[in-house]
């Protein structure tokens, strides 16, 4: 019998199609799978029966009727930072213990009406900011490929679950390379969209000019799946694109005979880039050459500048997404104090942990009277000159490669006392941020036994380029991302 | 002076919430997005922003080809997200200006933003109050700002610049500006100097619902500045509440205090396009501005400045003069019917029905006590004077000789009067034609006159 907790989601659609098992079962087998590993992952903060037991039924019936879709009756687990309705929903934050928001956001809500069934709320980064799910407001959670060690981050929780059998897929949120640098850490598929190709409409912010929803998936296929229910214009989100979403999936299946691949020197050699990160990076970069892509040397020469921009421009724009969580309408509220001021200090202090709270102050220092032009405003031109860096690479190239993350999955503790060296873990993955990018980051082999992800990023809208390259590749050197063998 | 205007919209600024009336009760049109719940975000009123490009039109400002959004940051329980979404360097409008008896007050901008939501103490002020609601309705409710160049030299001048703004809201069919509904707010910055000086260290006023509050604040700030200068202090800039039962202001906040709103542009709403065409179809949508209304009704049809202000005040009464006098009445006696018996009650005839009365009226054919009769019965059952005249009986007795014998009757009853007209006190005929008006009620009142002077030789 097939291992329902080992399959992508095509096969699994398949075998509910086939009548192999139903989405009952497939829900039950995972929930058997959560219960007996989780503790040792911590992917998941909390479970939704309600929905899965109504989900997976209406699924099994739509199922037998033959109205079923490619992901009806599919196990996935969201992020914490996605409202889903009636569901706890806290972004990891203390501050948001016990909201449950009256809404679903679009995201979710598209694959819902698709017919994906919700196992539960995975663990993250608080308000999605680091690069190890360490900032969780709860805990850490763990890489199930070897448990002393990161996930990465943000979305750790959504990638471990992933990794670890506990869901098919699972959607996470990319603002830096949250989504890509844990999909790498634990080697599974992840992808990050083109800004305002899916609705950011009930995605708790961070830093709303680079936030943007994605999966993370067993398959290239799976992720240009999940990416093309969930793309398309939301009338609720004003910065979701009018194009059609199903254009992701244009040619996404074809070779890379005659394709030109950019490898920015910049990104290759880029500062504490591991050797055997180094050599899986030159053996993808071999695989997609055998395969007829052109390899073409390109250059990013802003990439130094990106890591400051980004940490300007993110927790700018966060000190102010921020600013509603202040304990007077929901979640946290200390109002046991003398004035109004002193109950938004201790909420606050109380609810955010100090990685939030660093950022709120770096922000709010960014955009004060007097400094406005010397950061914030410096930091956004600078941001244009790293958008234009990636114009001028593709007008040589149709997508550009490189390692996702520096390193593999380091062990937890190891940055916590650090933070710089914590944000250099997004050195390869913020760039596409800034400039708006769609990127995938697939498992391309290992160092030191621990998974290694190939980025590839596209020009704008160009999901359908990098799906296709990051296909290529997978089918090319057999690399599967793999269920990781727990205990 | 800056003053907020709320825009006629069915919905809020950034979501599908109605904007309600005064009195609904607390939260109840509310939703996520104007909740500021987390993952919302907000999506642009177009009727917002339409009726702000008609207004910056109408106050002849420039439109520039992109306006943005920016977020105002600072932390207050009325004010779900943490910030208001309000335009800060690139304003949908600017550079405008208000002609006011013959002057121009330069408008420096209109820009459109969103409201806060409203406290409500348990108590006195916010720092005694034992507890405190939010009511969350106003929250999100669209409001133009028009900001005035510091062109405004009195009390009397700010709130005739109040009241114009007022009737041009109201012309462009924007907003009914009703300052008591809180539609339309104003918030003057006042400072005084000595001639020939700069202008002093400016005070803020809030708190002001009423044109009459508007000029007795401003008189009573005035007044506290030079009565503080001339004793040797010196003015703060601070903002000031205007209080209507102790009828004056007092201090709210200190500039030491000011907050750092720390203003960048809103994420989430796109740069909005403000194209040619777009603008060019709003100004061809905008009726005749109160000015140019105005000078026609003095230019072409004569009224005299005291109807003028009246008729020109108010769209409807400006439209059915001109549709009065296009459907065939005199101007003069149109203006005198409308200044003196429809404005008073608000009641509008149709333009054909009052030209109709009004020439029944003029040529004799019924009294003017009887024309007010038909005016109220018209407005009421909407049909026409002559019909109206017809059922009743309604006519004026222009018969000389029946005229001649009601006139004789009166001199037979009042020869007191007539002997104090005889002797010159001309007064004394005003008594002799109310008797006959008594005993005459239809009595055509001009060949009345004519009968008795003649009788009394």
């Amino acid at each position: 019998m097939t291992d329902l907790t080992e399959l992508t989601i095509n096969e699994a659609a398949r075998h509910l199609r086939m009548g192999s098992f139903s989405a009952a079962d497939l829900v039950t087998a995972h929930i058997e799978r959560i219960e007996r590993l989780d503790h040792h992952v911590k992917a998941f903060l909390r479970f939704t029966p309600e929905l899965w037991e109504k989900q997976a039924d209406e699924a099994d019936r739509k199922i037998k009727a033959g109205e079923g879709g490619p992901l009806t009756g599919i196990p996935m687990a969201v992020k914490d930072v996605l409202c889903v309705r009636g569901v706890e929903t806290t972004a990891g934050s203390k501050i948001l213990r016990g909201f449950r928001p009256p809404y679903t956001g679009t995201a979710v809500s598209r694959l819902f009406e698709a017919g994906a069934v919700m196992l539960g709320v995975t663990n993250c980064d608080e308000f999605a900011m680091g690069s190890s799910t360490e900032n969780s407001g709860y805990f850490p959670t763990h890489n199930p490929w070897s448990l002393d060690r990161v996930p990465g981050g943000s979305s750790g929780g959504s990638a471990a679950a992933v990794a670890a059998g506990e869901a098919i897929f699972s959607l996470g949120t990319d603002t830096g390379g949250s989504i890509r640098q844990p999909a790498a850490l634990c080697g599974v598929v992840g992808m990050k969209p083109t800004y305002g190709r899916v609705s950011r409409y009930g995605l708790i912010a961070f830093a709303s000019s680079l936030d943007q929803i994605g999966p993370f998936t067993r398959s290239v296929d799976d992720a240009a799946l999940v990416l093309s229910v969930m793309a398309g214009n939301d009338p609720l989100d004003a910065t979701s694109s009018d194009r059609p979403g199903k254009e992701v999936l244009n040619n996404y299946g074809g070779d890379v005979k005659g394709m030109r691949l950019g490898v920015p020197r910049e990104y290759y050699d880029v500062q504490g880039v591991e050797p055997g990160v180094k050599a899986a990076i030159d053996n993808a970069i071999k695989v997609l050459r055998d395969q007829g892509a052109e390899i073409v040397d390109v250059s990013l020469p802003h990439t130094d500048y990106g890591l400051a921009v980004y940490y300007i421009i993110a927790p700018a724009e966060c000190s102010s997404n921020l600013a509603r969580f202040d304990g007077v309408r929901y979640g946290m509220s200390e109002v046991d104090a003398p004035n109004i001021t002193e109950a938004y200090m201790q909420t606050r202090r109380k609810g955010f942990g100090p990685e939030v709270r660093r950022r709120v102050m770096l922000g709010t220092y960014a955009l004060s009277t007097g400094y406005y032009d010397a950061y914030y405003l410096k930091a956004q031109k600078v941001r244009t000159l790293i958008k234009r860096d990636f114009d001028e690479a593709f007008q040589k190239c149709d997508a550009v490669i490189s390692a996702t993350s520096p390193t593999v999955a380091f062990p937890l503790g190891a940055k916590t006392q650090d933070p710089i060296s914590m944000y250099l873990c997004d050195v390869l993955t913020l760039g596409g941020n800034l400039a708006g990018l769609p990127g995938i980051s697939v498992p391309c082999g290992t160092s030191e036994d621990l998974p290694v992800g190939l980025q590839v990023l596209g020009p704008q809208w160009g999901e359908n380029l990098v799906l296709r390259v990051a296909r290529a590749y997978e089918q090319a050197s057999g690399v599967k991302a793999e269920v990781a063998s727990i205990v | 002076m800056e003053v907020h205007v709320q825009p006629r919209t069915r919905t809020k600024m950034f979501c599908g919430c109605a904007v309600g009336q005064l009195g609904d009760p607390p939260n109840s049109n509310v939703c996520e997005i104007c909740l500021g719940l987390p993952g919302t975000l907000p999506v642009i009123n177009k009727a917002a922003v339409e009726a702000t490009l008609k207004t910056a039109l109408a106050l002849n400002c420039e439109i520039p080809r992109h306006t943005k959004w920016d977020r105002k940051n600072y932390m207050y329980p009325d004010l779900p997200k943490g910030y208001q979404i309000s335009q800060y360097d690139l304003p949908m409008s600017q550079n405008g200006f208000l002609e006011l008896n013959g002057n121009k007050v330069r408008i420096r901008r209109v820009h459109l933003e969103e409201d806060t939501g409203k406290l409500v103490h348990a108590g006195d002020k916010l720092q005694k109050a034992w507890e405190s609601y939010v009511d969350l309705n106003r929250a999100g409710v669209p409001l133009m700002e028009i900001v005035s160049e510091p062109d405004l030299s009195s009390a009397e001048e700010a709130r005739d610049y109040a009241i114009e703004l007022r009737t041009l809201l109201r012309t462009i069919g924007v907003s009914e500006a009703e300052m008591e509904n809180g539609q339309m707010r104003a918030e003057p910055n006042i400072s005084i100097r000595r001639p020939g000086e700069e202008l002093g260290v400016k005070t803020e006023l809030k708190n002001i619902n009423s044109f009459r509050a508007l000029y007795r604040a401003i008189g009573y700030e005035v007044e506290r500045q030079t009565k503080l200068i001339e004793s040797g202090g010196t003015v703060v800039q601070e903002t000031r509440g205007w209080s209507e039962p102790e009828q004056r202001t007092f201090s709210q906040r200190n500039k030491e205090f000011a907050e750092d709103y720390r203003y960048f542009p809103e994420p989430d709403l796109p740069a909005l396009e403000l194209r040619p065409e777009w603008i060019e179809g709003l100004r061809r949508e905008l009726p005749e501005l109160p000015r140019a209304r105005r000078e026609k009704l003095v230019s072409v049809h004569g009224l005299p400045a005291s109807d003028v202000a009246i008729i020109a005040a108010d769209r409807e009464l400006a439209d059915l003069f001109e549709g009065a006098v296009a459907a065939g009445a005199p101007a003069k006696p149109t203006a005198n019917w409308i200044v003196g018996e429809i404005a008073p009650t608000g009641k509008l005839p149709s333009p054909s029905n009052l030209a109709e009365l009004v020439n029944l009226v003029s040529e004799g054919g019924i009294t003017r006590d009887q024309g007010r009769e038909v005016l109220v019965e018209s407005v009421e059952s909407g049909r026409t004077p002559a019909e109206i005249v017809a059922e009743h009986g309604y006519a004026q007795v222009s018969d000389e000789a029946h005229l001649r014998t009601v006139a004789e009757a009166v001199i037979d009853a009042n020869p007191r009067a007539v002997a104090d007209y005889r002797a010159g006190k001309k007064q004394a005929m005003q008594a002799l034609m109310a008797d006959l008006r008594k005993r005459a009620p239809q009595a055509n009142p001009k060949m009345s006159s004519e009968v008795l002077l003649r009788l009394l030789g």
